[in-house]
């Protein structure tokens, strides 16, 4: 892994998890939005706002989001996990 | 030379998207000696686009952009640290704290930076702002947080837009200059342009257009106050946002003899950068905003694009070439972006640049939902979608494969008739 970054957010829960969405590919098919609806919302029409880092509590409902992508758009890091 | 995918030394210089997506494709082809990460900025990776929409507002804190990997990537990371210089017959960088870091391998991933307001006094008056990096970001949060009397931005381009949108939804007054027509004029042309000018007059932005700030003014305190436009009148504010696009970071390569300016490191299409006699040197390969390749798509024109996803699509590219597993074909992906304002999502592929018509192929502007279709010489060219998402797919493979223009008729949701429009795109491709 990397070595530890100078400067750590300090607004972040320590666990947090860190999710980028591909808004290339986002269809705003929803299905995020209703596996982890705290973290993943529709705006408008078809304008997807997302939370880049959910608490590493709401893991199982990110990971719900991500397979349940029907493009695959969702890529997430598990800082807790990948940890060596 | 001959080279084995298994050791030497990489250097990426840049530690964003471009930098990390980079890396990662380096790792992933096999390349397994060591790496290094060199950052401009103290932060790690981070993902720029909430900068200029929600960060604002407020429901994302800045530090909370940082990108995900999903590779181990066993990198040394000098962040903080700038690239200063770049010896190539030594194969070696100058970091700005006077390192040297010796190279096989070397990603140039340097990005933009924002373009400062002409007049450098003006541009250090409190309360002015440019956005482009986190801590940008974070202070222009700070400052609209602070409730602003007004907010003037300078400049339509999707920034411009995104911040006025941002304003709007926390109820800040604010005013948009910019010198064309419309707002996005430069890509979307003003066909399109108007279109995004009534939606965000509807929000209540105050849209000066065909007008250009000539002068801040100060305070009398070193805050600015006001804004003096060209041909008279002012506009008083407290937070100035200058949102005139990007500047190339190739300032550092002066001197290297590769073929850079403010518009770019020239590359050929399979990622290398090319020297000043346009021959590529093989130890180099750039990526991201800062890379100008000849797209094979558009005549081999060369173009350096902005984009969050050439900057992913072609980083891999230039990882795999520089781990010795270079892409069968130039690098030549469809170009694609996304800007989110005032409610609404707008998407593209393509490039619109020189096109000669425009046709509305699906929705209805009236209804707020449609996706527009530019030509030119006969050839779909670019395709922009308002609130239209999911018909993109099926035109971005008509732009791929340069169908004919205009496409074809009385298709599921089409208009019954096509008529082509001026697109009203400005003269010269200005890329």
């Amino acid at each position: 892994m990397p070595e530890t970054p100078p400067e750590q957010a300090p607004a972040l829960s320590e666990n947090a998890l860190r999710v980028s969405v591909d808004l290339n590919r986002c269809q705003a098919y929803a299905q995020c939005c209703y596996a982890a609806p705290r973290h993943f919302r529709i705006e408008g029409r078809e304008a997807l706002f997302y939370d880049p880092a959910p608490s590493g509590a709401d893991r199982d409902a990110i990971e719900r989001a991500r397979i349940s992508c029907p493009v695959q758009a969702i890529r997430v890091e598990d800082p807790e996990r990948s940890a060596p | 030379m001959t080279r084995t995918a298994a050791s030497g030394r990489a250097v990426v210089v840049g530690a964003a998207l471009a930098g990390l997506r980079g890396a990662e494709a380096l790792r992933r082809a096999g390349f397994a000696g060591s790496l290094t990460i060199v950052g401009a900025e103290p932060h790690p990776p981070y993902d720029r686009p909430p900068l200029s929409k929600h960060v604002l507002t407020g429901e994302v804190p800045a530090e909370a952009t940082r990108l995900p990997s999903l590779v181990d990537l066993d990198a040394t990371w000098r962040l903080g640290t700038a690239a200063t210089g770049l010896d190539r017959h030594r194969r070696t960088l100058r970091l700005a704290d006077g390192a040297e870091l010796p190279y096989d391998r070397l990603l140039v991933a340097t990005g933009t930076r924002a373009r400062p307001w002409p007049n450098p006094h003006e541009g250090r008056l409190g309360g002015v702002y440019s956005i482009r990096d986190r801590d940008d970001a974070a202070s222009l949060r700070a400052a609209f947080a602070a409730r602003p009397r007004r907010v003037l931005i300078i400049g339509g381009g999707f920034i411009g837009c995104e911040v006025a949108s941002a304003c709007r939804s926390l109820d800040i007054p604010v005013t948009l200059v910019e010198p064309s027509a419309t707002p996005l004029a430069r890509v979307l042309g003003t066909h399109l342009g108007a279109v995004v000018r009534a939606l965000h007059e509807a929000r209540g932005v105050d849209l000066r257009c065909n007008a250009e700030v000539e002068w801040l003014e100060d305070d009398g305190a070193g805050h600015v106050s006001r804004a003096r436009l060209a041909g008279g009148g002012s506009i008083e504010a407290d937070v100035v946002v200058v949102a005139l696009g990007a500047v190339r970071n190739t300032d550092w390569l002066a001197g290297s003899g590769l073929s850079a300016d403010p518009g770019g490191l020239d590359c050929d299409g399979t990622g290398h950068a090319l020297d000043e006699a346009g021959e590529p040197d093989t130890n180099i390969a750039a990526a991201g905003d800062v890379a100008r390749f000849p797209h094979p798509l558009y005549d081999g024109r060369r173009v350096a694009l902005e984009h969050w996803g050439n900057a992913v699509e072609q980083a891999e590219h230039a990882g795999r070439l520089l781990a010795g597993c270079p892409s069968e074909a130039p690098y030549g992906a469809l170009p694609t972006f996304w800007s989110t304002q005032g409610g609404i999502n707008i998407k593209s592929v393509g490039l619109t640049d020189g096109a000669d018509g425009l046709v509305i192929a699906q929705g209805s502007p009236k209804e707020g939902r449609f996706l527009a279709l530019y030509g030119r010489q006969g050839r779909c060219i670019a395709a922009v979608s308002i609130d239209c998402a999911r018909w993109l797919p099926a035109y971005a493979a008509m732009i791929a494969e340069r169908a004919p223009f205009p496409p074809i008729r009385r298709g599921t949701d089409q208009p019954a008739g096509l008529d082509i429009l001026p697109p009203g795109l400005p003269e010269k491709p200005q890329r």
